[in-house]
């Protein structure tokens, strides 16, 4: 169980959100939305210790989040990557095993056949040697799939995974989270589009500025919830066609 | 043709210049190695302040007689811990305090040179003199050369790993803050072993331009960094030839050997749109043959 608790995280004086608390449920994954602004990003670099936090802990079965580095897979929203920098597709992948090999070790064969069998699983074995300015986003995402598939860990964190890529590409993202699930961890996802929340979510998470509301998808995707945290209209139109599918 | 035959057959004779050669290899190489991370990092400017920044460290080294490795490290490093304070202690921007420093401690160090009244040495510093190398600079530049390879074979993918992708080595717990400083001290060493050959005006463009020319031709981190200390060197040599024949300042002589064999890569590197026109040119050639 991953446990946020007293979370107050601010910038410049003006908080994000204060004495915040949440628990994400292992072998479910939870979907958290709100609104641009909410503090969606905050909370998940606040949780791991990214950014300055004001008060608040984040544990993972008892133990201190700040201490269980090599459990963490992050998925960050690929805006700032420098696309242009010489690494190629299997060397992005194999990054994903650095964490666990330490100083002055080097990755050797153990770590590439790691590496090959991740980039099987999302269906980027064809483009292993491409340098990754040369990909479509959706390839991009796949790429930082597979490093997480590659670090092993017992939380997976994805910050707006599906933003411009391919359905093809998100297909094959979902069915690795879903396995993720099966295999019993933890899996978060940032997420920005209302529409697919309960078909791909098993528990939610709205936030705005502080906890709206937190559960299972089914009592908390509600057209009241969507209406108080984002808008009557918004609500109107989602759930119109049947309850919100 | 004649003039590189003479140059050749002066190396067998003459000792200063096989130092001179010897030493412009050898910062050939460490300068395209460090640099290849100072261009991914986007830390040009950074190269450049910490670069002028060792000016007080070399001229204190001089004045008292201490080893100028170390009073060029002291200043370099006190220099972009200073610059990290500034921008992190101020809602300025990380350029602007860099500007700000590097311009005081170089102002620094052309008055300590000034006190200590060399003007032969000022113009050495400023300019390289690779010509007049002693053997205890070689020394040092070997000692410089070996640790700089170290540090590049020992945290390869740390440094590959902060460089690509900074958020994600934090994540993992790579202390991403103390590979900066330790990369930025590694820079000072080698800007003390530059000062030799280019001059500390011109360090930058030994750190910059080989590893960019060697950027336009390569889609691998490895590749990069062999092919940067290969243009390092190329440069080098081939300017101290120049330097020899002509008669014209070591520093500026190779610094334009860089330039050039960068101006070429702009045009044929793959990388490059011409680079591309070339290579397209070249397959329907062979489809007609």
């Amino acid at each position: 169980m991953l446990n946020v608790r007293n979370l107050t995280v601010a910038y410049d004086d003006t908080p994000v959100f204060k004495a915040l608390a949440v628990t994400f449920a292992p072998g479910k994954i939870t979907g958290i939305i709100g609104p641009n602004g909410a503090g969606k990003s905050t909370l998940i670099k606040g949780m791991l210790g990214l950014i300055k936090t004001q008060a608040g802990t984040a544990t993972f079965d008892q133990q201190p989040l700040s201490q269980l580095k090599t459990k963490v897979a992050y998925v960050e929203q690929r805006k700032d990557l420098d696309l242009t920098f010489p690494i190629n597709v299997a060397e992005v992948v194999l990054t994903g095993t650095y964490g666990r090999l330490g100083l002055f070790k080097s990755p050797g064969r153990t770590e590439r056949q790691a590496s090959a069998a991740a980039l099987a699983q999302v269906k980027l074995t064809d483009l292993a040697q491409r340098q990754i300015g040369n990909l479509s986003g959706g390839q991009l995402q796949r790429v930082f799939v597979a490093r997480a598939i590659v670090q092993d860990a017992e939380i997976i964190i994805l910050d707006e995974p599906f933003v411009g890529i391919d359905l093809q590409s998100e297909t094959a993202i979902m069915q690795i989270l879903k396995q993720w699930r099966d295999a019993g961890k933890t899996i978060i996802v940032v997420h920005h589009d209302l529409n697919k929340v309960s078909r791909y979510f098993d528990d939610l998470v709205i936030l705005n500025h502080g906890i709206v509301a937190a559960g299972p998808v089914e009592s908390v995707y509600t057209p009241a919830n969507i209406a108080k945290t984002f808008s009557a209209d918004l609500s109107q139109v989602l759930f119109a066609a049947g309850g919100g599918q | 043709m004649n003039s590189i035959m003479s140059f050749i057959s002066a190396l067998g004779k003459y000792d200063f210049l096989q130092s001179a050669l010897l030493t412009a290899t050898m910062v050939g190489v460490m300068s395209g190695l460090i640099g290849s991370f100072i261009i991914l990092r986007g830390m040009s400017l950074m190269g450049d302040a910490i670069s002028h920044a060792v000016l007080p460290g070399v001229a204190l080294a001089y004045m008292f007689g201490f080893n100028i490795l170390i009073g060029a490290s002291v200043f370099g490093i006190l220099a972009a811990l200073l610059i990290g304070y500034v921008a992190s202690h101020s809602q300025l921007k990380t350029d602007t305090s860099i500007g700000i420093i590097f311009s005081a401690f170089y102002a620094l160090g052309f008055i300590l040179i000034s006190l200590a009244e060399s003007s032969t040495n000022l113009h050495h510093i400023l300019f390289g003199n690779i010509l007049a190398v002693s053997d205890q600079d070689i020394m040092t530049t070997a000692v410089v050369l070996g640790l700089v390879i170290l540090f590049v074979v020992f945290f390869y993918k740390e440094l590959l790993i902060s460089s690509f992708d900074a958020t994600f080595a934090q994540t993992y717990g790579l202390k991403v803050q103390l590979l900066h400083y330790a990369l930025m001290l590694v820079l000072t060493l080698v800007t003390v072993s530059a000062l030799q050959t280019v001059g500390i005006i011109l360090v930058v463009a030994m750190l910059i331009t080989p590893a960019a020319t060697a950027f336009l031709w390569t889609q691998k981190l490895s590749q990069l960094l062999v092919v940067a200390a290969l243009m390092g060197v190329l440069s080098s040599v081939i300017g101290l030839y120049f330097s020899y024949t002509f008669n014209w300042a070591s520093g500026p002589a190779i610094v334009l050997v860089a330039a050039m064999l960068f101006g070429i890569s702009f045009v044929v590197a793959p990388r490059q749109a011409g680079g591309q026109l070339w290579q397209a040119l070249a397959r329907r050639r062979r489809v007609r043959v």
